[in-house]
């Protein structure tokens, strides 16, 4: 096939990564009434926890954490200039996330939190997660995690690694008397992963029988854990009606990914792109970009190009090394596409610290792609690399989003103020 | 408590002295500040020694290693894969030690045999088309930590006692003897005596600390020994470089991997023993001139042993110069009437060393009786199997219990193998039972490094209640830690990822680091 006979798409912004700043990107697009094509393998999004962080942890040395995410990212932003956050503010921040979890109710995941304050769900070990806005189904780990009342964690025979009595006896330290009872799955068949489980849940039948067998075990219980498996397209729906058999607020604790949370997101996301007039390439790559005088000609496909797309704007969002937007050899860090220079330490030796948990965290998590205030990459002259080449996400320099817990916040936030700088530039 | 022998260092020394003592029917204990293996035992090729690779440099040792070797494939045979090997020199190489190695291998007793560079090519397809010169040996691979499980498993059953996690902090002397040892329980502190007969010292890199807390001097210098693991087995057999032994020249097969190495770097302390980025870099360059493919393989991970030597106290470039036999102290020279230090050595030849220290032992206790080692076939012990690629697999397969889920999927490890482990193994403190595990298995040892199956095993030990309270967090902390140490000079392609991706999920989503910080709770302000 030549190149002239390919498929081709004229749109005005190409977005390239799928996973939260991808997706973010795109429906924040399609919000201003552009035009939009996105590619991305969404493979990575079902590694979500399905939990949006804005920020909670600062300086990252002293592990300190914060209630108030905006009181953290002033902290944040004096004392590091380079981060991305450090180019944003407040109100550009909640619009994001306010235009996210709207977006993200109208695809039938409905989120809560509070206003201007970290939320705490529960986690498979027994730890607390601070967050900045909840999944529903997580929704009430918040309050008990701040009232303990007398709960009830539930698992499931054969479900891997989820076990309520970890759980129970982990969050013990702060939720004392947490009961645990691990039952057969509903219907008795084998199912050892929460997909299945979760699809069955979504049955009435199903949640009567499990309401059935718990209710002996229910006896002063407020409320009820479980793995998040209630549900996967009808998340509202299992979670009020099982809730409702139960007569006790129910919660969810997301499960080792990938997961049903990641499953959820990539579901719903991937149903209402098309229906939204997007272009979508799911499971395909952008193999190639030419820069041209007014815009890019993207070549997409899987192994050879199967489709050309020109955009007047490319958003990329293609993550950093587990969503391979960058790509670290042993000789040094690249970003593979448009080969953009990638800041990162001077040396290997110089990426990871001696131990894992080292509270400073890893100096190459803090590599990534420079960019202007409006998030436009650099060459190493300090010039932007195109004028309608936007990057966001985790492929920027300066952030460590799983010791901040802002890597939500970052995607949502950049994709935000991307999608609003070039569309104010029509 | 009393016991007859104080053995200390749970390497395949004082396991194998344990075994050697107790089929004599002396009583001892086996202690370690650690667990088994935790010193050179573990950080090495687990390499069966032909003995070719000293017919230059020490032809004493390598006599006993083929002595050793045959003696092992008797008593043993479960613990070795008799993957025969070959060393092989390709262009550059030095042509006198080419010439002169088959003369030194017949004077030592050693069968080499002549290869033409096809044949070798043809049976081990990943070497190098630059090969100049090759011969096969009886080289073998062996499990250490088997062959050291294997060794307590049959010592116990003969009356000794093993515990690990248990620090030897001082002795009590009396008139030139020592009374008692003073020990400490690594988790909880708790130190206690136990009153003793004799102490013999075989803490390895360790032995001069372990003696100085008696009085005697001990001089040893260490030898850091870095190895690769990669991913998949590049060759069936060992295949050494034929020259003068040097840096990464040796590529073991073992299970499903192959192990390259080594290095040597004088270090000033045997705790600071870990790999760097600089020998990892070097390893991968120096092991490609031989097998081409090591250049592009994926790597699983890194480890670092410590070789102690002794009376070498010289800084030079001659350590590998250096007999790599053992030294057997008598302390009466130094004062202390019965304490022996047991030091160096190889893992091939073990059972000798133990054999000798034995020796010693009973004329010292004025007991007679014989050696019994290299009669004795030592049988699997059931704690000691796990650490073997593919028998976790094949069990699982073969008995088809839909309840008997895996929780290691890299290693296809399942719940029923680590029962058995934590069933087999002895008691062990809070926050050490992952690690412990790990030892006896090949948890964590797979792509995932540990990420997953920490995880999943800390979970099942809650649901059988091996663990309690929040001692699960430390117990991942632990066991993802000790697996660091490995992965962090390999992290670039695939596994970095692999890292970013665990600590997404170990520090991003359970905030880990922050519990390790603050304390499981609610924290902020």
């Amino acid at each position: 096939m030549t190149v002239q006979s390919l498929p081709r798409h004229d749109v005005d912004l190409m977005v390239i990564g799928t996973g939260l700043a991808g997706m973010a990107a795109a429906a924040m697009a399609v919000r201003r009434g552009l035009s939009v094509a996105l590619a991305g393998t969404s493979g990575e999004s079902v590694y979500a926890s399905g939990l949006l962080d804005l920020l909670a942890v600062h300086p990252v040395k002293d592990g300190r954490l914060w209630d108030d995410p905006f009181a953290a990212l002033a902290a944040l932003a004096a004392d590091e200039p380079g981060h991305p956050y450090a180019r944003l503010d407040r109100p550009g921040i909640e619009a994001a996330f306010a235009a996210f979890t709207a977006f993200l109710g109208e695809i039938g995941l409905d989120y809560h939190g509070h206003d201007g304050k970290n939320a705490m769900v529960l986690t498979p070990v027994g730890t607390i997660k601070h967050t900045y806005r909840v999944p529903a189904g997580m929704w009430a780990a918040d309050a008990g995690i701040r009232t303990t009342p007398p709960a009830l964690i539930v698992d499931f025979y054969g479900l891997k690694g989820f076990s309520s009595a970890q759980i129970a006896q982990t969050a013990g330290v702060f939720w004392p008397g947490l009961a645990h009872v691990r039952l057969p799955f509903p219907g008795g068949r084998p199912a050892p992963y929460p997909e299945p489980m979760a699809l069955a849940l979504e049955s009435h039948k199903t949640r009567q029988e499990l309401a059935k067998a718990l209710s002996p075990h229910l006896r002063g219980r407020e409320m009820v854990g479980f793995p998040a498996v209630l549900g996967i397209y009808r998340t509202r729906e299992t979670l009020a009606a099982l809730s409702e058999l139960l007569g006790t607020p129910v919660f969810e604790i997301p499960t080792i990914p990938p997961a049903v949370t990641g499953l959820r997101l990539k579901a719903a996301f991937e149903e209402a792109m098309p229906e939204r007039g997007v272009v979508t390439f799911f499971q395909k790559l952008v193999l190639g970009v030419r820069a041209e005088a007014d815009g890019f000609a993207c070549d997409v496909g899987w192994s050879s190009a199967e489709a050309q797309v020109r955009a007047r704007g490319v958003i990329l969002a293609t993550g950093r090394f587990f969503g391979k937007g960058l790509v670290p050899h042993r000789k040094g860090v690249i970003e593979p596409l448009f080969g953009l220079p990638v800041v990162q330490p001077a040396a290997r030796s110089q990426w990871h610290r001696d131990r894992m948990f080292d509270p400073a965290g890893h100096p190459i998590n803090r590599a990534g792609l420079m960019t202007d205030d409006r998030f436009r990459p650099l060459w190493a002259d300090g010039q932007p690399a195109f004028d309608g080449l936007y990057a966001v996400g985790s492929i920027l320099a300066g952030h460590d989003w799983t010791r901040q817990k802002c890597g939500a916040g970052l995607a949502l936030a950049t994709a935000y103020a991307a999608v609003e700088d070039f569309a104010g530039r029509r | 408590m009393r016991t007859t022998v104080l053995i200390i260092g749970g390497g395949v020394t004082g396991a194998g002295l344990a075994r050697d003592l107790a089929l004599r029917g002396v009583a001892c204990v086996l202690v370690d500040k650690q667990d088994v293996n935790a010193g050179a035992s573990g950080g090495n090729h687990g390499l069966l020694h032909s003995g070719a690779r000293y017919v230059g440099s020490d032809p004493m040792a390598a006599r006993e290693c083929r002595e050793e070797g045959d003696i092992l494939r008797r008593i043993a045979p479960h613990c070795i894969e008799d993957t025969g090997g070959l060393f092989v020199a390709v262009c550059g190489d030095g042509e006198s030690y080419i010439a002169d190695f088959p003369g030194l291998c017949a004077k030592s007793g050693i069968t080499a045999t002549s290869l033409d560079v096809k044949t070798a090519r043809d049976m081990e397809p990943a070497l190098s088309d630059r090969l100049i010169a090759a011969y096969a040996v009886a080289d073998a691979s062996v499990d250490p930590f088997k062959l050291s499980l294997d060794n307590i498993g049959q010592a116990t059953a003969h009356g000794a006692r093993f515990l690990p996690w248990t620090q030897v902090v001082g002795f009590r002397l009396d008139a030139g003897r020592i009374r008692a040892a003073i020990l400490r329980d690594a988790a909880t502190g708790r130190e206690y005596e136990l009153e003793v007969s004799l102490v013999v010292n075989a803490a390895g890199a360790w032995a001069g600390r372990v003696a100085a807390l008696a009085g005697p001097h001990v001089d040893l210098v260490f030898s850091k020994g870095t190895l690769l693991v990669t991913q998949s087995r590049i060759t069936d057999r060992v295949v050494n470089r034929l020259r003068p032994a040097t840096d990464a020249d040796i590529l073991v097969p073992g299970g499903t991997v192959s192990i390259l190495g080594t290095t040597s770097v004088r270090i000033p302390d045997p705790d600071d023993c870990r790999p760097t980025i600089a020998e990892v870099d070097q390893i991968i360059d120096e092991g490609a001139a031989m097998v081409p493919e090591l250049n592009s393989t994926r790597y699983i991970r890194a480890y670092s042993g410590v070789r102690p030597l002794f009376g070498k106290t010289s800084a030079g470039s001659g350590d590998r110069a250096v007999s790599r036999g053992f030294a057997l102290l008598d302390h009466a020279r130094d004062g202390v009437e019965n304490f022996l230090t047991i030091t160096g050595g190889k893992l091939t030849t073990y059972r000798l060393m133990a054999e000798k220290a034995a020796d010693l032992v009973c004329a010292k206790l004025g007991v007679d009786a014989p050696c019994l080692t290299a009669t004795t076939v030592m049988p699997p012990y059931a704690g000691g199997r796990w650490t073997e690629p593919g028998l976790a697999p094949r069990r699982w397969l073969k008995a088809t219990d839909p309840t008997d889920s895996i929780l290691c999927e890299c290693e296809m490890v399942s719940k029923s193998v680590v029962d058995d482990i934590v069933r087999t193994m002895p008691p062990q403190s809070p926050g050490y039972t992952l690690v412990s595990i790990g030892l006896r298995s090949r948890i964590g040892k797979g792509p995932c490094q540990g990420g997953f199956c920490s995880i999943r095993v800390t979970g099942h030990l809650y649901d059988t209640d091996v663990v309690q309270g929040d001692q699960g967090l430390a117990e991942i902390r632990r066991f993802l830690d000790e697996r660091w140490r490995g992965v962090h000079p390999i992290l670039f392609d695939f596994p970095l990822l692999q890292a970013e991706f665990q600590e997404a999920v170990h520090c991003g989503l359970f905030g880990l680091e922050l519990v390790l910080e603050n304390g499981n709770g609610k924290g902020g302000e």
